[in-house]
């Protein structure tokens, strides 16, 4: 048998990551090895539909080790911590795994715990999450009981997953009251710690301009401070007030945590600090970060973790051959944004571009920044190709690590 | 590139005012930034957060976030908003002389 493998999280990243390494090396070349604590494996975009009853929590989980290449060994266990000087991870129950290149793809946790009163007083009854299976499900009931009054969709603070995804929310609660017929007795707000509906000009000016045609309220600069469930207010640590009658919180996010239990490992907020094109730790060279547990200023969207994908395993192979790593990872992120009404847009952006309008992948395409019909489709057709595509570590023709730069106009906000 | 003058010299600043050029600046020029961001005297604390904002941006290339300040400058994020009432990431940046500090996505 070659060089150990290790992967710690069997979710979009990790998963790709494995089936990806078989693919492009002999499978006898390297063996790998993913541990993760549980059996399910989460369709994250997913999430955003159930509280709309548009996608049933059943449908949404399968099992880890079915999704990966056979000749991966998985292990179900809970990650302790990782000695790095010794380069093995210790596992619950003494398991100890020792490795030549670790590939850190734990995701990011949720954290609400970290936010006064926000897991306090009506916490599950008027205060609710969507970014977890149970708080989506839970905030699917409390909708269809919903009859008029003030909804608040407030993102805590950066960073979180898919951050386009409470924009989507408010797209959809406009489009759900709609069709319950009671949207004239109900206000939304969204409520954002950023300047404005997003962290980039132009995306921001676009899907600022489609909360206003839907009569969505935006307050910016709130950072979450506390939330009075009882009261049915959010205060933000500069002591302004928005009041609510439901407020669907995404809550604070950090890495997972055996993270901060692994002394050298990750930051301040449990995520693991590498080079923003290589995805390599800058102090350990045998340590790779991947997904949303990399400290990357990029989104932490499954995109990201596929385009990452693609420079990391060749920097593995790289790495073991003694060869300089590819640093070519340019932090390309695509989203499509539903927007209701079956309508979607699709942005596409990387560190140094924003999302522009245009077309992707080329001149010809998908509108960018643009709601069609076209992007819903790709939307709903996108869950096919994660399970039998993407998470195979099958490349999608056309769609590669590098943001393409053919078909968007360069404009200005 | 727009400049400001601070303790009688000119430096380099962007658009929003923030330096751009960390090295050209000195202890006196934070006293004038921080009265132009209404805050009238700067105390211990405030210079505990000037401080650690700079000593970030040399190890890291970039401010810290409002969160990662209140996790390790030793100063909770309801004290940053009652010393930097306007936002404390940003305006701390500003008066410790760092670029605008990146945010997350």
């Amino acid at each position: 048998m070659g060089k150990h493998i290790v992967i710690l999280g069997g979710g979009t990243a990790g998963t790709m990551t494995a089936n990806r390494l078989c693919r492009l090396y002999d499978r006898c070349e390297y063996r790998i090895t993913v541990v993760d604590q549980d059996d399910d494996h989460l369709y994250q975009p997913g999430l955003l539909f159930v509280p709309f009853g548009l996608a049933q929590p059943r449908h949404l989980v399968r099992s880890r080790p079915r999704q990966l290449d056979a000749a991966v060994d998985y292990k179900q266990a809970r990650i302790e911590r990782v000695d790095l000087d010794a380069r093995t991870v210790h596992l619950a129950e003494g398991i100890r795994v020792s490795y030549d290149i670790l590939v850190v793809a734990t995701g990011a946790t949720l954290v609400p715990e970290e936010t006064e009163g926000l897991t306090g007083p009506g916490w599950g009854e008027k205060v609710f999450t969507f970014y977890d299976l149970p708080g989506a499900t839970g905030l699917h009931d409390a909708l269809e009981r919903f009859d008029g009054g003030r909804v608040v969709i407030d993102v805590a603070d950066l960073p979180v997953k898919c951050p386009v995804a409470p924009l989507e929310f408010a797209f959809l609660a406009d489009w759900y009251f709609q069709r319950r017929g009671i949207r004239d007795r109900v206000e939304l707000a969204y409520v954002t710690p950023l300047d404005a509906a997003f962290t980039k000009p132009v995306a921001a000016k676009a899907l600022g301009g489609l909360l206003k045609e839907k009569g969505v309220e935006l307050v910016t600069e709130f950072t979450l401070g506390e939330v009075d469930g009882a009261g049915g207010r959010l205060v933000s640590y500069d002591e302004r007030e928005v009041p609510f009658d439901l407020a669907v919180v995404v809550p604070l996010h950090a890495g997972a945590a055996y993270v901060g239990r692994s002394e050298g490992l990750g930051d301040e907020l449990g995520f693991i600090p590498v080079d923003p094109h290589s995805l390599q730790h800058p102090d350990r060279p045998e340590v790779f970060a991947i997904g949303d547990a990399a400290g990357l200023s990029a989104s932490k969207a499954g995109s990201v973790a596929h385009f990452e994908g693609e420079v990391l395993v060749r920097n593995i192979g790289r790495f073991l051959a003694g060869q300089p790593l590819d640093a070519s990872f340019d932090g390309h992120t695509n989203c499509f944004v539903e927007t209701g009404f079956h309508k979607a847009l699709l942005i596409d952006f990387n560190y140094d571009t924003e999302p522009l309008p245009g077309h992707f992948p080329g001149p010809v395409g998908l509108p960018l920044l643009k709601e069609s019909h076209a992007s819903h489709l790709g939307k709903l057709a996108f869950e096919w190709l994660y399970w039998h595509s993407l998470l195979p570590g099958r490349e999608v023709p056309g769609i590669g690590s590098a943001m393409p730069e053919r078909g968007k106009h360069h404009v200005s906000a | 590139m727009p400049t400001a003058t601070y303790a009688d010299t000119a430096v380099p600043v962007d658009d929003e005012g923030f330096f751009t050029d960390p090295a050209r600046w000195t202890e006196p020029m934070a006293e004038q930034i921080a009265r132009e961001q209404g805050i009238g005297e700067l105390t211990d604390r405030h210079w505990t957060v000037i401080r650690f904002m700079r000593e970030q941006y040399a190890a890291k290339g970039t401010g810290p976030t409002v969160r990662v300040l209140g996790k390790t400058s030793g100063v909770s994020v309801k004290e940053l908003y009652q010393l930097f009432p306007k936002g404390p990431a940003k305006t701390a940046a500003k008066i410790a002389g760092i670029p605008k500090p990146r945010g997350c996505i």
